[in-house]
């Protein structure tokens, strides 16, 4: 078994809240699986627990080989994370930025010109500091520093949101390329025509807990439909 | 993790380079406590010249609260507390580097508050060696403890507030031992006074918040 996702029944807490109540998921490698739901369905909760920045409770959790509920930390340099911040020093310019993620990852310099050219950020933007960036380029340069760190699972939160048409565009071609590479992309998007259609796989998260799939995405070319998944249990209203 | 520490320390003392926030509020509000000081005590000017040492590190310890709560908000502002702890480096290494840079920042602002105390407090400097051991041993103290009290206030909704709540006692004894110690390097003791042993604690204050740092910073971390 090739999982870089294995969840089985796995809950998570926001305090007192279970923001995650059983979640089943299984993710291949190479995959690039939309979670679908409502806000406050526990998309971003998600995220941030394959991430291992929330606390897995009870269940099962296996990402990239590490045992969430034992140790979080060990897989995080592995794991790149678009979320809802910018995760930018405003102070700092875009290559500084950049120039400081790359180190942390233990990457080389000059993937950090690559990535700038790849989304659009090098020459002049690259010397402006990143608090003075429009919400697009700002999103652009999270982009570039996950490019730099060329993780292995993506966690997209809301990737296209910010961006305009051609960074949209940029960005499905990047997610293209990740996958094509071999990386495995779990997003989670309101955007379902365009993350649909980059899709492999789509699952609907609906109070904490994944319900039956929504279905496979034009983006699952000739890939398989992916690994079964338990269904949530009927709800029998009386 | 000293590596890690070089890395996030260099990045904080180029984010102060650039916004300037230390030399544009801080060091003048440190002056301002000094000038107060000044005006409260005026009647007397021996009065202060022999209170200068405590009262120029109760304006330090000030401004230590201040360089930070800015160390601090400069993570935990749209999501840069996330990708540090996702990008694998050393929480240790962070301690340190975060440590350091508020080090950095308060050994620039104790020069100039020490000039200030020369000018206003009427104080014949004295004692250089003994002077400089304290305040390097002083300065890595109120640095180690205010970077993990910071991160302890930081998963808070009150952190502002809670900070000085936090640091303030805990670094009382440093306080103590700091101003002890340079009296003695300045001869403005009432008292005879060893600094040695006074800088003896604060060697002993700055060890035991740094090793409780690079221990205690990574669960925090965990926390915010």
């Amino acid at each position: 078994m090739d999982d870089v996702v294995h969840l089985r029944s796995i809950v998570c807490l926001l305090g007192r809240f279970p923001a995650l109540s059983g979640v089943d998921l299984s993710v291949t490698r190479g995959e690039t699986v939309l979670v679908a739901g409502a806000n406050g369905a526990g998309k971003t909760t998600l995220l941030r627990a394959l991430a291992g920045l929330v606390p897995v409770v009870e269940g099962e959790a296996v990402v990239l080989g590490c045992d969430l509920r034992r140790d979080r930390r060990s897989l995080r340099r592995r794991i790149g994370l678009l979320g809802h911040g910018t995760a930018l020093y405003d102070d700092l310019s875009v290559a500084d930025n950049l120039r400081f993620w790359a180190r942390a990852a233990r990457r080389p310099l000059t993937s950090v010109d690559a990535a700038m050219t790849r989304l659009g950020l090098a020459g002049r933007l690259a010397a402006v500091p990143a608090g003075r960036l429009s919400a697009g380029q700002r999103r652009r340069t999270c982009l570039a520093a996950l490019v730099v760190r060329s993780p292995e699972l993506w966690l997209l939160d809301e990737p296209h949101a910010g961006l305009d048409a051609a960074g949209r565009d940029v960005l499905d071609e990047l997610v293209r390329e990740v996958v094509a590479g071999g990386a495995t992309v779990v997003l989670a998007s309101h955007e379902l025509d365009r993350a649909t259609a980059l899709a492999t796989r789509a699952v609907t998260l609906a109070g904490g807990r994944i319900s039956p799939e929504v279905g496979p995405g034009p983006g699952a070319g000739a890939t398989d439909s992916g690994p079964a998944r338990p269904e949530e249990e009927p709800v029998h209203v009386a | 993790m000293w590596r890690d520490a070089v890395l996030v320390g260099g990045k904080d003392l180029r984010i102060e380079a650039r916004s300037r926030v230390a030399a544009n509020q801080i060091v003048p509000f440190a002056v301002l406590v000094l000038i107060l000081f000044a005006f409260a005590l005026d009647a007397d000017r021996g009065v202060l010249t022999r209170a200068a040492a405590g009262l120029f590190w109760v304006a330090v310890l000030f401004s230590a609260v201040l360089a930070v709560q800015r160390a601090q908000a400069v993570e935990s502002s749209v999501g840069t507390g996330d990708a540090l702890r996702l990008s694998g480096l050393d929480p240790a290494g962070i301690f340190l580097g975060k440590a350091g840079a508020v080090a950095v920042q308060l050994l620039v602002l104790e020069v100039v508050l020490g000039a200030g105390v020369v000018l206003l407090y009427d104080v014949e400097p004295a004692g250089y060696p003994t002077l400089a051991a304290t305040a390097v041993a002083a300065t890595l103290g109120v640095a180690a403890a205010g970077t993990l009290y910071g991160a302890l206030a930081a998963g808070s909704r009150v952190s502002e507030t809670l900070l000085p709540l936090l640091l303030l006692p805990a670094v009382a004894p440093v306080l103590i031992a700091a101003t002890r110690a340079s009296e003695a390097a300045l001869g403005t003791s009432a008292l005879p006074v060893a600094a040695g042993d006074w800088l003896a604690l604060l060697g002993v204050l700055a060890v035991v918040y740094v090793a409780f740092g690079v221990v205690a910073f990574g669960p925090l971390m965990e926390e915010q």
